[in-house]
């Protein structure tokens, strides 16, 4: 369970996060909106000790994470997968070493086990396909054009599912996603979001989104909380959400209910000729 | 009015020794790190060919321009005073000393300065703004481990070995220059070089070089890790990274000329 205790967080005069309480249960996702600049990511990087409250108290398991040392924080982190805003993959490995550096790094030596670990990831973000679907040869063949691939030489959209494939390797106990699917078509993006409810139904991982997208709420989210100039805006279940009576939520509501809908209604792109 | 500027001056001063004090503390968190470099040796490796190999040419172009230029301004000194049929057998002897002691170790570290050291800015500053470092430090990896260390060990090891190099073509530079232009014999000129080098002259080069070596990387890793602000930051970074150095490469000079 992580627990957060009347955090504060400013940079320079800009007073980001004033005075943020909540309570992350364990197995469950939680999911964190709120427009733009709110500090949802700055909340992130203090619950893993990426950055330190200027006051408050952030605790995982029982343990204050703005009071580990560096060794007590990458005991922690081991057992915490991030997926960057922006990916963050190492841009001078490919696929493959940027999924399993971290066990590299940490001794880990057995090929196979390595080699099982990318190919499960890719396979679960749907950069690959389903094993089954295809011959072996094929699919080897899939899997080595991909693994050996450069970060620069993906789209954008495939960065991000590496980078949501980096944090799962090693099937951490939390897993923290930033924005995981900004940015992806509809279909990967529901991909995505059934990953996040498989990790937490069958696995029991805690997880913690921040989402723009109104849709990944309503499937993911055990309990929504919404972030509005630096404080705790709501915090509940979406159904509550979807029924708070409170102007800010409703506009945020309708806002994206309505791109979404507008993508739907757009007219179709004539083919190429 | 006179207040602000002691203010002004007083700030400096001291944001000058923060800085300092920053770049030593990041020096013990490498060295700390040091007994790790044989389990990372694939990483310190990887950062020599980088640093070393990879600067081989353009450090050779500098030596031996280098040594022919200190040739022309020691002859051309001689004779200015009409003492060179005199000063013959001591133009190999002074230009080895000059090149062995300053100019090789000097230029060459500038020169490696601009090169490696605003490229080790770079690099760590673009992972620094993208995220890569916060990425690093997620899997439980220390980035002054991980990139700091194997820099700066790379760069103490490979810029002495590439001082040796530029050595050696300083000193085939100027012997080109002095048997073309001023007609001496290759006799005169090895017999004046051996006669009058010292060992102790090679190795305080060497020496020298290895501070600047490490200084160089140092300032490289530690104005990465501080870059802020995207693309604008990292380009900041370059220049910033490359100004630091040299001036501690010049004040370190500065510091073994008084010194030995
Ligand atoms: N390292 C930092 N240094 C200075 N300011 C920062 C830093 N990190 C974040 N900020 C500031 O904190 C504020 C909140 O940033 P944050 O990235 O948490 O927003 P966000 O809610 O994630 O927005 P978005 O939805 O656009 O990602 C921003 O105004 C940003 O400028
Ligand atoms: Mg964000």
């Amino acid at each position: 369970m992580i627990v957060i205790d009347n955090v504060y967080k400013s940079f320079g005069p800009k007073h980001v996060l004033r005075g943020v309480s909540m309570e992350i249960p364990d197995g469950k996702s939680t999911v964190i909106i709120g427009r733009s600049g709110t500090g949802k990511s700055v909340l992130l990087k203090l619950i893993v000790g990426l950055l330190q409250p200027d006051s408050g108290t952030i605790t995982i398991d029982g343990r204050r994470v703005d009071l580990m040392d560096e060794k007590e924080l990458y005991e922690m982190r081991r057992h915490v997968g991030y997926v960057f805003q922006g990916a963050a993959l190492f841009d001078s490995m490919t696929v493959a070493e940027n999924l399993v550096l971290g066990l590299y790094e940490h001794g880990e030596r057995d090929t196979s086990l390595l080699n099982n670990e990318i190919r499960t990831n890719l396979v679960n973000v749907g950069l690959l396909p389903d094993p089954k679907s295809l011959s072996e040869d094929g699919f080897a063949k899939a899997y080595d054009i991909l693994a050996n691939k450069k970060p620069s030489e993906l789209s954008g959209g495939m960065r991000k599912r590496v980078g949501v494939a980096r944090a799962l390797v090693g099937t951490p106990k939390y897993v923290f996603y930033d924005e995981p699917t900004t940015g992806l078509d509809p279909i990967t993006s529901e991909q995505i979001d059934n990953l996040v409810c498989d990790l937490t139904h069958k696995l029991d991982v805690t997880s913690i989104v921040i989402t723009h997208d109104i849709f990944s709420v309503y499937k993911v989210a055990h309990a929504v909380v919404m972030l509005e100039e630096g404080v705790i805006h709501f915090n509940g279940s979406p159904r509550q959400l979807q029924q708070s009576p409170d102007p800010v939520v409703q506009e945020f509501i309708e806002r994206y209910a309505m791109t979404r809908t507008a993508d739907a209604l757009a007219p179709p792109v004539p083919p190429d000729k | 009015m006179i207040g602000n500027i002691f203010a002004a001056v007083g700030r400096g001063v001291m944001g000058f020794f923060a800085e300092l004090g920053r770049i030593v503390l990041l020096l013990i968190a490498v060295f700390r790190y040091v007994p790790s470099a044989f389990r990372s040796r694939r990483l310190v490796l990887e950062q020599m060919s980088v640093i070393g190999v990879s600067s081989l040419p353009l450090v050779l172009l500098v030596g031996s321009f280098t040594g022919a230029i200190a040739a022309l301004q020691a002859t051309n000194l001689f004779a200015k005073f009409n003492l060179l049929a005199l000063a013959r057998p001591f133009v190999g002897g002074s230009i080895a000393t000059v090149v062995f002691t300053e100019l090789s170790p000097v230029l060459t570290a500038l020169v490696i300065a601009g090169r490696v050291g605003g490229s080790i800015a770079a690099q760590i500053g673009t992972m620094k703004v993208s995220e890569q470092i916060d990425a690093l430090e997620m899997m439980a990896i220390h980035p002054d481990r991980y990139l700091a260390m194997p820099r700066v060990l790379a760069a103490m090891t490979m810029m002495p070995i590439l001082i040796i190099f530029s050595n050696l073509v300083a000193i085939l530079g100027a012997f080109f220059l002095v048997i073309l232009k001023f007609n001496f014999t290759s006799v005169d000129y090895f017999i004046s070089v051996r006669n009058f080098f010292s060992v102790t002259e090679i190795l305080t080069g060497l020496l020298k070089s290895l501070t600047f070596g490490m200084a160089t990387a140092l300032i490289g890793c530690y104005v990465g890790f501080r870059t802020d602000g995207g693309a604008e930051g990292v380009g900041q970074s370059t220049v910033r990274s490359f100004t630091l150095s040299s001036a501690a490469i010049l004040v370190l000079d500065a510091i073994f000329g008084y010194v030995l």
